[in-house]
């Protein structure tokens, strides 16, 4: 019972981190309907940039809110900076071209991310620095409930709230609805399709750098392939959430997370990734809209 | 002798030719990269057929190629049907029953998976390629991680040349044939138009399905060749990278050309080499950043690829003739 609780626990921190991620794909999807490839190498090159900030900064040496604070801004500015270039330069000339030449780019994005990541910061893996204190802040009898978890959950929570408030209430969110809604409706009603798609970049990588320092926190070794599986994880929540839908993400990130950490907890640790593809390909064979989605008929 | 024998023929001998001379004309190291382009062509031209010709797009070829790949060569190392002086026959048939394998789970994979499209239709595959390379990295019987080595190869260039390119004009004269027909052009009709193509009578998930048994036979007959070439296979060999490296070649290529696809098998498999002097200038291996960023300039500059949907002659036609 015991046991049961604590991979209850781990799971849902590992699926609020999973969240963050699939967040960004889904958005990304719902806007442009392409899979963002790139995402999850944006995610690497987040961790990255906590790790060195860190390091020039000294900020390794005196773990605390500030650092986790500063650390989190400085890696949501490079990477929006980093996925506003990524829409420009490979999405946009790609704007009106077949959906696969838009897939077949996101690949090679996504592959140049790694394999320059594998150049620049060598292929060995890093150890995350310490963002925050590591403590046990209840024990139920064995059952413990670490600092880290908390703050993952309380991150992960604030930053799903502030999404949502964009969402809903302010103009640019009610622009990204339109669009995602009916892209060429909203570009005649004079919504500016461009500027909503770079604020969606934005707001993605944002969330994949906060998503990226977390799992530093959790797991701290950090390499260049280290966005690929996690990527791929994060994807197959979006799909099982229905892809697309804000909420969906979430559940299905959460769904993720959990039953992952119940294959590792009661089955094998080897089968934890073959897990994510299965659980993919049920889906999309027996209801391939997801959790959430909407179904849509392909009108000729 | 009726024309669809005879081009063949005259290929296969002006190849052995060309083979008889490169047996004694370079070394070792060339030798190997020249099987490398053809079991590359192989790979190539059979994920045209969906890719291309059938505009599906599957991610997972690596995972069929590594079916093709563990059969042939579990069986020529388990089992010898034949002696040393026929250990070809043994080789063929263990290639034919590698494709066979391969095709079988290309049917699996097609049945459910062909009824998504396009992205989710790329996402499937390449989980269904990692699933086959997991598999393979927990199954003792094949060696898991360590892999199968010590596979009986051919005694000597000349016949690993032939044998592949026997196996290369197979694979390129089905696939042109097959698109020429009335049943090839079921498979085009299905890229152009999915809707189109089944108001008009065809079955769309059949013939998908048709394509996807044809090309998982082929990718598993490169992988056969590539595991009795390299006498040494791992599941680190067909990782996703394998499968995105066919997907560069046919895309460079062309979808649809599959003279197209030959050439970018030329280009990808030779364009490491040739940068092995870049990398030892540089010492970091630039070769992975120069492929992706080739990948992301093709679909921006280029989408059609090299050659488009136009075979060779076609081209020829179209510049070198008309300048004349």
């Amino acid at each position: 019972m015991q046991d049961f609780v604590q991979h209850i626990i781990n799971g849902i921190s590992l699926g609020s981190i999973y969240a963050l991620i699939a967040l960004g794909y889904t958005m990304v999807y719902g806007i442009m309907k392409m899979i963002n490839f790139a995402h999850a190498d944006v995610y690497m090159v987040g961790a990255f940039t906590a790790y060195y900030v860190a390091k020039w900064t000294g900020l390794e040496s005196s773990p605390g809110v500030s650092t986790l604070l500063l650390l989190l801004v400085s890696a949501m500015i490079i990477c929006s900076v980093l996925g506003l270039l990524i829409e420009r330069l490979a999405y946009r000339p790609l704007r009106k071209s077949p959906k696969l030449n838009v897939l077949i780019t996101a690949i090679g994005v996504s592959l140049f991310l790694e394999f320059s990541g594998q150049v620049i910061f060598g292929a060995d893996p890093k150890v995350f620095p310490e963002v925050m204190n590591q403590f046990v802040i209840a024990n139920f009898g064995g059952l413990e409930l670490k600092s880290s978890d908390v703050t993952v959950l309380g991150v992960s929570l604030i930053a799903m709230v502030i999404l949502n408030f964009i969402i809903q209430k302010t103009k640019i969110g009610r622009a990204m609805r339109a669009v995602s809604s009916n892209a060429s409706v909203a570009s005649m009603l004079g919504v500016n399709t461009d500027r909503v798609i770079s604020f969606t970049f934005i707001v993605g990588s944002s969330l994949a750098a906060i998503g990226s320092i977390l799992v530093g926190m959790k797991y701290p070794k950090i390499d260049p392939l280290m966005g690929m599986m996690i990527g791929l994880k994060a994807f197959v929540a979006a799909v099982l959430g229905g892809i697309g839908s804000i909420p969906g993400a979430v559940a299905g990130a959460l769904i993720m997370g959990l039953s992952e950490e119940m294959v590792v907890g009661y089955l094998s640790s080897t089968y934890r990734d073959a897990l994510a593809f299965g659980i993919l390909i049920v889906i999309l064979i027996f209801k391939p809209t997801g959790l959430f989605g909407k179904y849509s008929v392909e009108k000729v | 002798m009726h024309k669809s024998v005879k081009t063949p023929l005259i290929a296969f001998a002006a190849l052995l030719l060309f083979g008889g001379l490169l047996n004694f004309g370079v070394n070792a190291y060339i030798q190997l990269i020249v099987l490398f382009v053809i079991i590359n062509s192989i790979l190539a031209m059979s994920l045209n057929l969906v890719n291309g010709y059938t505009g599906q797009f599957s991610l997972g070829h690596a995972g069929f190629m590594a079916i093709g790949a563990y059969t042939s060569a579990y069986a020529s190392t388990q089992f010898s049907f034949f002696s040393e002086s026929f250990g070809f026959i043994g080789i063929f048939v263990t290639t034919i029953t590698g494709g066979l394998l391969a095709s079988a789970a290309g049917f699996l994979v097609g049945l459910p998976s062909l009824r998504l499209k396009g992205d989710y239709l790329a996402i499937v595959t390449l989980g269904f390629g990692e699933i086959i390379r997991v598999t393979l990295l927990n199954m003792e019987a094949v060696g898991g991680p360590r892999g199968i080595s010590g596979i009986p190869s051919f005694p000597n260039f000349f016949f690993s040349f032939s044998y592949s390119c026997f196996w290369a004009l197979i694979c390129f004269f089905f696939i042109w044939r097959l698109i020429r027909s009335s049943h090839g052009r079921g498979f085009l009709s299905v890229r152009e138009d999915e809707i189109a193509a089944e108001a008009m009578g065809i079955n769309t998930t059949k013939t998908k399905v048709q394509a996807f048994v044809l090309s998982s036979f082929f990718a598993g007959v490169a992988g056969a060749l590539f595991a009795h070439v390299t006498n040494f296979i791992s599941p680190s060999s067909f990782t996703f990278l394998m499968s995105v490296n066919a997907v560069i070649m046919v895309v460079l290529g062309g979808m649809g050309s599959l003279s197209g696809s030959i050439a970018a098998a030329f280009f990808i498999t030779l364009m490491p080499e040739a940068l092995r002097s870049l990398q030892e200038i540089t010492g970091v291996d630039l070769r992975m950043v120069i492929y992706s960023l080739l990948l992301i300039l093709i679909m921006i500059l280029r989408p059609q690829g090299l050659f488009g949907d136009k075979e060779l002659p076609d081209i020829w036609r179209k510049y070198v003739r008309k300048s004349a």
